[in-house]
């Protein structure tokens, strides 16, 4: 490989001018394409995570109500006209060793129990529908951190303590140490401290939400020693719904994954990825002819030369990996470049841009689109490389 | 066989033929049939009108061409149907090209051209071919000018270089087409006393083609070529 090597390095060499102008083409096609691919997993890793700041990754509840029908008597036919049951709030069955369970389970990085139902806040006249969630603070918080979010007061839950959205506090005119009335229905009231108010920055959140602790939230609910959700996190978000999957099979109750919920959001995120890869590969593709073409014009230039090689013995493969070797270099070097134009090019967004969110710098996508790019520069050398070790050496002499 | 054996027998050819187009309508026959046998220390002018094929002879016989008839042996090799790669390293260790257009690589120097058919064949160059490149280099006469490039020196020494390179290997047989016509008559002279040289010191057969008189008839043999045919083939002095 060392007489291949020198030749195209020299012949790289004497022609600067054809393979700076193509370096310069191969390295602002790889920034584009660098710059794009961080800027894009930048956004959607925002996005993501704004909305998965908010829920669990998955979400374990019973199973539906259904009708259990009689089946006909043999040899009689049953006309059968059948209403949905109503989905009554119910418990998860031993949620206690569900949550064990799932504890133990590979990839799973948090299990946090829950119980929520419908209720009522009240404070003097003003009335407003709530959702009651019942936590186990020091687990939910690790699905959730929301004591990031508290805006006043602090969190704590437990003890007659609540801790409520922003905007129900203001609906209700509530500041932190003030009492609130909650109102579960059929007598089941009682009054909580308001320890702390939590901003997510969802509306619906935070204008809902009332985070108490769960024996208070099963006794408003009437539904003693229950637990009817169990939010779970883990550790890949996009295997969530495999991880779902599989919570099923092993518990047989109802696990839907964030993505699930989020259809419509999958459905946009998905749609931007295919339209960078497509973007990426077009870029890619003029690169990759960009190369081919240089490649192509340099066999022609160096017909004579070639023809002088192959006459004192180099071989076709020789001569086919000269060629070859120039196009990797060509996308080595082209991609280095490209890379740290296109991480500048990160770093200027990140410095001087609009500031609505950060790109994270991953140093594998400089040694993928390093590696791409000088399989994209051999394959794209291949042709030219095949013509120059085609050529008849008695023609390429004669040829001045 | 040792390499200075004078009478081991370099080149024969039989029968040659060769023709180009064939199978289509312009098929024409440029060689009819020849026979030739070239000695280790032959030092031949192969002579003989433009179009009389002496080029195209030169092409089969530095293995650059397949002749379409007859058989070319080459070190008592036959060479018809032998496969490229085997014709490529035969080419590479047994013959030396030397062409009326330098034909040097200008992205090397000239140290590195001369090493260039040692290089294609095994890579790095050692210690001791290097040195046997400046020792070839000092014997033409470049000593000191082996890290220029080729558009640094003269048309002579040029050739002079391209002979250097020819020799590396320490071919069989010496192949050169022409190797004066593109010099003033000083350098021609230059270069041909070292053919003259290389010929008694190495005992490399050469063969050479050349429209010169002058030149051919400082050769021990003159084999003229008359329309694809050896109108005749003798030895002088």
């Amino acid at each position: 490989m060392w007489i291949e090597w020198t030749i195209a390095t020299k012949f790289l060499h004497e022609g600067k001018v054809q393979s700076t102008l193509i370096l310069v083409g191969i390295a602002v096609g790889v920034a584009v394409i660098v710059f794009l691919t961080a800027l894009i997993t930048g956004l959607q890793g925002n996005i993501i995570n704004r909305t998965l700041g908010t829920q669990a990754h998955i979400k374990v509840q019973p199973t539906e109500e259904r009708n259990r029908i009689l089946p006909p008597a043999a040899g009689s036919v049953q006309l059968v006209l059948e209403d949905k049951r109503a989905q009554r709030l119910r418990s998860i069955n031993n949620w206690q060793q569900v949550r064990d369970v799932l504890d133990t389970l590979p990839r799973v990085t948090a299990v946090s129990p829950v119980i929520s139902g419908p209720a009522f806040a009240r404070r003097g006249a003003a009335l407003q529908s709530v959702v009651l969630v019942g936590i186990d603070a020091p687990r939910y918080q690790r699905i959730i951190p929301i004591q990031n979010d508290i805006v006043a007061g602090v969190f704590r839950i437990g003890a007659g303590d609540a801790v409520i959205g922003k905007q129900l506090a203001t609906d209700l005119g509530l500041r932190a140490g003030d009492k609130l009335r909650l109102d579960g229905g059929q007598q089941r009231e009682s009054v909580v401290n308001v320890a702390g108010i939590f901003e997510l920055g969802v509306r619906e959140l935070d204008s809902r939400y009332v985070y108490l602790e769960m024996k208070q939230v099963q006794s408003l609910l009437n539904l003693p020693g229950a637990a009817t959700i169990i939010d779970i996190t883990v550790d890949d978000i996009f295997d969530a719904q495999a991880i779902a999957a599989r919570i099923t099979r092993l518990t047989g109750l109802k696990a839907e994954s964030w993505m699930e919920t989020n259809a419509q959001l999958m459905n946009a995120l998905r749609s931007q990825s295919l339209s960078t890869q497509m973007i990426s590969a077009f870029v890619a593709l003029s690169v990759a002819l960009g190369i081919a073409s240089v490649l192509s014009v340099s066999v022609v230039q160096r017909t004579r030369e070639i023809g002088i090689l192959r006459a004192m013995g180099t071989t076709r493969q020789q001569m086919l990996r000269v060629f070859l070797v120039q196009g990797a270099l060509f996308g080595l070097a082209g991609s280095l470049l490209g890379g740290l134009a296109g991480y500048g090019l990160v770093g200027a967004f990140n410095t001087f841009g609009p500031k609505l969110f950060y790109i994270p710098v991953n140093p594998w996508l400089l040694v993928a689109a390093t590696g791409l790019a000088m399989v994209t520069g051999i394959l794209s050398a291949a042709v030219p490389a095949r013509r120059a070790a085609a050529l008849d050496p008695v023609e390429a002499i004669r040829h001045v | 066989m040792s390499e200075h054996d004078a009478s081991q027998e370099v080149l024969r050819l039989q029968g040659l033929r060769k023709s180009y187009n064939v199978g289509k309508p312009t098929e024409v026959e440029v060689l009819h049939g020849l026979d030739l046998r070239l000695q280790r220390r032959d030092f031949a002018a192969l002579v003989g009108a433009s179009g009389s094929g002496k080029s195209t002879l030169l092409n089969l016989i530095g293995l650059l061409d397949r002749p379409t008839a007859g058989e070319l042996f080459l070190l008592a090799e036959p060479t018809r149907s032998m496969d490229d790669a085997r014709r490529t390293e035969l080419r590479g260790s047994t013959i030396g090209f030397v062409f009326q257009f330098h034909h040097l690589i200008q992205a090397f120097t000239t140290l590195e051209n001369v090493l260039m058919p040692l290089m294609v064949a095994t890579g790095k160059p050692t210690r001791e071919q290097i040195d046997r490149a400046r020792g070839l280099l000092a014997q033409v006469g470049l000593e000191g000018l082996e890290q220029r490039k080729p558009d640094q020196l003269s048309g002579g020494q040029q050739q002079r270089v391209a002979v250097a390179r020819a020799l590396i290997t320490h071919p069989a047989l010496l192949l050169a087409d022409e190797p004066t016509g593109n010099l003033d008559s000083k350098s021609a002279t230059e270069v041909f006393q070292l053919f003259r040289n290389f010929n008694r010191e190495f005992g490399c057969a050469v063969l050479l083609v050349t429209h010169d008189s002058r030149m051919s008839e400082q050769c021990d043999r003159i084999i003229m070529l008359v329309d694809g045919n050896i109108e005749s083939d003798k030895a002088l002095g």
